[in-house]
């Protein structure tokens, strides 16, 4: 040990190890089971766990097979009947006694975690089993309210639950604590490389006298998560990559399980020429250079004013020069160990590639062991596969813009929409880029915060649902279901009308395709016969014009806002109650009243389904808005040709989003007759666009568009499996909203609204002067 | 008495109001960094150790009462001699420690001399109307030259507030380019009492101009205000410092004031000294820690660190 005389030279800080003897001491040579039913099995298949910083097997772990899957589900199933049935308070001293026994085991939890994961002690002290601890407090609190915030909503049922090992426990936090506050039953399988914090949870359970059978682990690969996957259960809820997330979408095609995606990310972090750059810096830090770049939501592609780059780049290389990178458990580190080699391998490839392809990487050097220094990547354009790819290591991309508009357009440029960071010291300017960028949430002036009460997830290829606050709550309730009513399978699409001569004295009628506003002929030329006319007969073609149409619409219908949407609405119900007689060949009184009614319903609605500013930290502004989801394909029921076909199209359309519809496959005419209406209602061209023809095959030409961002298909079985299949390679979240009686009050309401919307969480740290507030981040 | 020619000094600049007239500091950032930083660095042992000495060091230990009186004064002098006691120091192999200097009023000067002499312990003097600064300009000026007639080492001044808050920008340059004048060839340090600026921004911009003037330090407190040394102000203060520096090339060192009190206080200022700006800041001649109890607190856990016992107040000499 130096001397004290010496170190007063040197000023080094000295190694500084957390204790890790208790956790040791727990895990000793351990082999773990499954928990199932309240207990731990016995192990049979096992594998060993490690800590990536030395290699150190930690303890061996049970490979779930199928079987052990199915114990599970079985057991949640049991258990669930009871746990769902329980009254909200009981529901909620239960999630209160875990959240405080994770308190008092804090460090217990914080040192395994970094054991397993290899992430720096302070960040699993100081913020993920925190914000663990958070997360079932807020929870206990849903289930206690549960019953009157969601008045008729019912649980699930059994949940299964696939995590990822970047945040293992908070991960856990965040599928368990709403799932069990809905009154649902769990099983959830935790990371291969990361199970140990998950089986200590488990012990927690059995402590605090959870039910057996609520919560059941069950621990293993890929497999395991396949097996889950497979498995009867109501819901699948998946956090990690999207390539495994599309699989897992394509897997529960048509099974009529809910589903949550929340995958990766490459997110922008936009630097406007105001910004505090030395905040903008530290919120890099905060972004790309915590957890070892391992996070889904890290502002991993920075964006810089050139007018400032060259300042902001000095800056950064100074910061990141000071990080240290070591020892997991030593309290002084800030960048632990990559979570496994395989991980470290497929960084330094995607690096390789980045370099290979121009770009050059400043830092981020490979390390021995399971190390890579912090780094970036500069002189890189977005056809870099750098600044595509989720790189998932400490390194991000440095490139710079000239106006915001530019800046909007490049933190576009991407597949995926998780979150963004935006740094200016202009609220105008930042709530307006906050306001543009595509994602799920959006960091004014900080970066990766997070609370319970907001709501968290993603659009585009970064998936679909909600964890947190009351969006969080609804993914795991399903809304009062109407009374069914079976919606007739369309016929087998004719070529050629039947034969049976007109008796009309009128001029012959021609309907067409309405497309940006425009009556189109279809691209394939043909027709089909339905309601003694002949109906263009649309393809994937017509689709993709209709879509095309759509976008170009979006700008100028949410441009007009709540209010002016609700003005065309209502001019619209006008012009329907005016021309009741030119629908009445092709709907009942009773479908043409509804439909009106639907258009005043929804124009009361198009400004007054408002989101919230919810609390979640001292000091910030937390707003959760419901943005439009933007382009929509709307497969209307076969059955009900009007009511049916505007009880979908009017909410989604009032709120702000575009529509491609597919009409009633059989019975096309009202909805193409209201194509006229549309057009003298001021209703802009391109915002309903109406594509008759075959309707599954239609349905899945816009589910398999990248522009469309949502579907909602009134169908079931195969159909609506195909659907499904087909967007879980776009990842467009497809809602199948239940057959009813579509003329009926419960054909309209707020579900229709929150499925016409998704949340975007936008975050605005405030203050003038130093309030004492900044906690060590969380 | 120390030779200042050998000490860095700060020549100053003309005034350039676009180093500075676009700073927009973000205060809940600022705070977010201010808080994690503590958190991110651990000093365990002998490193804790050694960089609580260093914290004596580097303080300026301060008496700044209405009721300081000559003896008070030389029983503050006989403690920054001797900041520790020598057993505890012998045990951990350390010499001739002192505390960085003692830091009181103008009239107290030569009483702090004449109780240091025969050591190396510069006597800082507070000067220009301390704490308001709401006097004369020429009473001011004539309060340096006084304490420097006391035999004052190093002067530290305060700024008229009024200027950073009606953003007369030039006339607290000149007046502070005339402070720095009348402190010749000693150290002036300039106090911009920043619990009354009360913005992060307005503490950015005072303490460029304060360095365009040629300060040698910037202080953040008399220790007067309702607010003194806090994390987020220093921070935005070391920037300011490395923004100079990388403007200029001049170094210039840094002095919180007044918010110091716990050994913990001493080595989160530290970390935020040496992540900031790095190892030379955690010098005497670059860092001052404007401090009257810290150093009872520091020397109780030296006493811990040595005899694996904590100490109580009574047992450790009074300063």
């Amino acid at each position: 040990m130096p001397k004290v005389s010496d170190i007063m030279e040197s000023m080094e800080y000295g190694p500084a190890p957390e204790d890790s003897s208790a956790v040791r001491d727990w895990l000793a040579g351990r082999t773990f089971g499954h928990f199932i039913a309240g207990r731990f099995t016995r192990p049979d298949q096992t594998f060993a766990t490690r800590d990536p910083s030395t290699g150190e097997v930690l303890a061996q772990v049970s490979q779930g097979s199928a079987r052990d899957v199915a114990k599970a589900v079985r057991a949640a199933r049991r258990a669930q009947r009871g746990w769902g049935a329980m009254p909200g308070h009981d529901r909620a001293r239960f999630l209160y006694a875990i959240a405080r026994t994770i308190q008092k085991r804090e460090r217990f939890l914080a040192v395994l975690e970094t054991l397993d994961n290899g992430k720096p002690i302070r960040e699993s002290r100081d913020i993920d089993v925190p914000l663990v601890v958070r997360h079932f407090y807020h929870h206990a609190g849903w289930a206690e309210i549960a019953e009157t915030e969601f008045p008729g909503h019912a649980p699930l049922g059994v949940c299964g639950q696939i995590i990822p090992w970047n945040f293992p426990l908070l991960m856990l936090a965040w599928k368990v604590a709403p799932a069990l506050a809905a009154g649902n039953t769990v099983v959830l399988k935790p990371a291969e490389y990361t199970p140990l914090t998950a089986l200590a949870f488990a012990e927690i359970c059995a402590h605090v006298g959870l039910p057996a059978g609520v919560i059941n682990i069950v621990t293993g690969d890929g497999e395991t998560g396949a097996a889950l996957v497979a498995s009867p259960v109501d819901k699948i809820a998946f956090t990690g990559s999207t390539e495994v997330g599309r699989g897992i979408a394509r897997a529960v095609a048509g099974s009529g399980k809910k589903l949550t995606l929340e995958l990766g990310g490459k997110s922008p972090f936009v630097v406007m020429d105001d910004a505090d750059l030395d905040a903008a810096v530290e919120g890099v830090v905060d972004s790309i250079w915590f957890n070892q770049g391992q996070v889904c939501c890290a502002g991993s592609r920075i964006l810089v004013a050139e007018s400032v780059a060259a300042r902001f780049e000095s800056l950064l290389r100074a910061r990141m020069d000071r990080l240290r990178v070591g020892a997991p458990l030593d309290k002084s580190t800030d960048i632990g160990a990559i979570v496994d080699p395989v991980q470290k391998d497929r960084i330094l490839g995607i690096l390789s590639r980045a370099t290979g392809a121009g770009a050059e990487l400043v830092g981020g050097q490979a390390q021995d062991g399971c190390f890579i220094a912090p780094g970036y990547l500069k002189n890189i354009a977005p056809a870099n596969p750098g600044m595509r790819e989720e790189i998932f290591g400490p390194i991000a991309t440095l490139s710079t813009f000239r106006t915001p508009d530019e800046a909007v357009d490049l933190a576009n440029n991407t597949a995926y929409g998780l979150a963004a960071s935006v740094w200016s010291e202009s609220a105008t300017v930042a709530t307006d880029l906050a306001a543009k960028i595509k994602a799920g949430v959006v960091w004014v002036n900080c970066a990766n915060i997070f609370a319970a009460a907001a709501p968290f997830g993603g659009v585009r290829d970064s998936g679909y649902g909600r964890e947190g606050g009351r969006e969080g709550m609804l993914d795991y309730h399903s809304p009062p279901i109407p009374k069914p009513l079976r919606d007739p399978l369309p016929a087998a699409i004719a070529a050629s009308p039947d034969g049976a001569a007109h008796e009309d004295k009128n001029i012959d009628r021609t309907v067409k395709l309405y497309i940006g506003g425009a009556q189109k002929r279809p691209d394939g030329g043909a027709s089909y016969a339905a309601q003694d006319e002949l109906i263009p007969l649309g393809g994937k073609k017509d689709i993709r014009n209709a879509v095309e149409a759509a976008a170009g619409a979006l700008g100028k219908w949410q441009g007009l806002g709540g209010h002016g949407r609700a003005q065309v609405l209502y001019f619209l119900a006008e012009n329907l109650a005016l021309r009741r007689s030119e629908f009445a060949g092709f709907a009942s009184v009773e479908q043409i009243e509804a439909a009106i009614r639907r258009c005043f319903y929804y124009a009361g609605f198009a400004d007054k389904f408002d989101g919230a500013t919810v609390a979640a930290k001292p000091g910030h502004l937390t707003h959760v808005q419901h943005d439009p989801h933007g382009v929509m394909g709307v497969i209307a029921p076969n059955g009900s040709p009007f009511a049916g076909f505007m009880s979908l199209v009017l909410p989604a359309i009032a709120m702000g989003n575009t529509v491609v519809a597919v009409p009633s496959q059989d019975k096309p005419m009202a909805a193409l007759t209201l194509a006229q209406v549309l057009a003298t209602s001021d209703v802009p061209g391109g915002v309903v666009n109406i594509v008759t023809g075959p309707r599954d095959g239609l349905a899945q030409a816009l589910a398999s568009h990248d522009g469309v961002n949502a579907v909602w298909h009134v169908a079931q079985g195969e159909a609506l499996a195909a659907t499904e299949r087909a967007a879980s390679e776009t990842l467009i979240p497809v809602w199948s909203p239940e057959p009813r009686d579509w003329a009926a009050p419960d054909a309209q309401g707020r579900d229709f609204l929150r499925r016409a919307t998704r949340a975007k969480t936008i975050w605005l740290p405030y203050g003038a002067l130093p309030a004492g507030t900044g906690s060590s981040a969380y | 008495m120390k030779d200042h020619d050998s000490k860095r000094r700060n020549p100053g600049t003309a005034l350039h109001l676009e180093w500075f007239d676009r700073i927009a500091v973000n205060t809940p950032a600022a705070e977010r960094r201010a808080a994690s930083l503590p958190a991110r660095r651990s000093l365990k042992k002998e490193w804790q150790a050694a960089w609580l000495l260093n914290a004596v060091r580097c303080i300026d230990l301060t008496t700044l009462s209405g009721d300081d009186t000559p003896d008070r004064v030389a029983r503050l002098c006989a403690k920054a001699r001797q900041p520790i006691e020598p057993a505890l120091l012998d045990a951990l192999g350390v010499e001739g420690l002192t505390t960085g200097a003692v830091c009181v009023y103008p009239t107290m000067v030569a009483a702090a001399k004449h109780a240091l002499r025969g050591t190396d312990v510069p006597v800082a003097s507070v000067a220009t109307g301390f704490p308001a600064g709401l006097m004369p300009l020429d009473l001011r000026l004539a309060e340096i030259r006084y304490a420097l007639d006391q035999g004052a080492d190093e002067i530290d001044i305060v700024i008229s507030r009024a200027h950073v808050l009606r953003g007369e920008w030039s006339a607290l340059y000149d007046e502070l380019c005339a402070m720095r004048e009348a402190c010749g060839r000693v150290l002036m340090k300039s106090i911009l009492a920043t619990g009354e600026l009360k913005t992060l921004t307005n503490v950015a911009r005072a303490s460029h101009v304060a360095m365009q003037a040629g300060s040698d330090f910037i202080k953040t407190s008399t220790g007067k205000e309702p607010v003194n040394a806090t994390l987020p102000v220093s921070l935005v203060m070391l920037r300011a410092i490395r923004d100079y520096r990388d403007q200029t090339g001049f170094i210039v060192g840094f002095k919180p004031a007044g918010g110091l009190r716990t050994a913990k206080d001493a080595l989160n200022w530290q970390v935020l000294m040496a992540e900031e700006l790095g190892r030379d800041w955690l010098s005497p001649d670059l860092f001052r820690i404007g401090a009257s109890s810290l150093l009872g607190d520091i020397e109780r856990q030296i006493s811990h660190h040595v005899t694996g016992r904590y100490a109580a107040a009574h047992r450790l000499a009074a300063g």
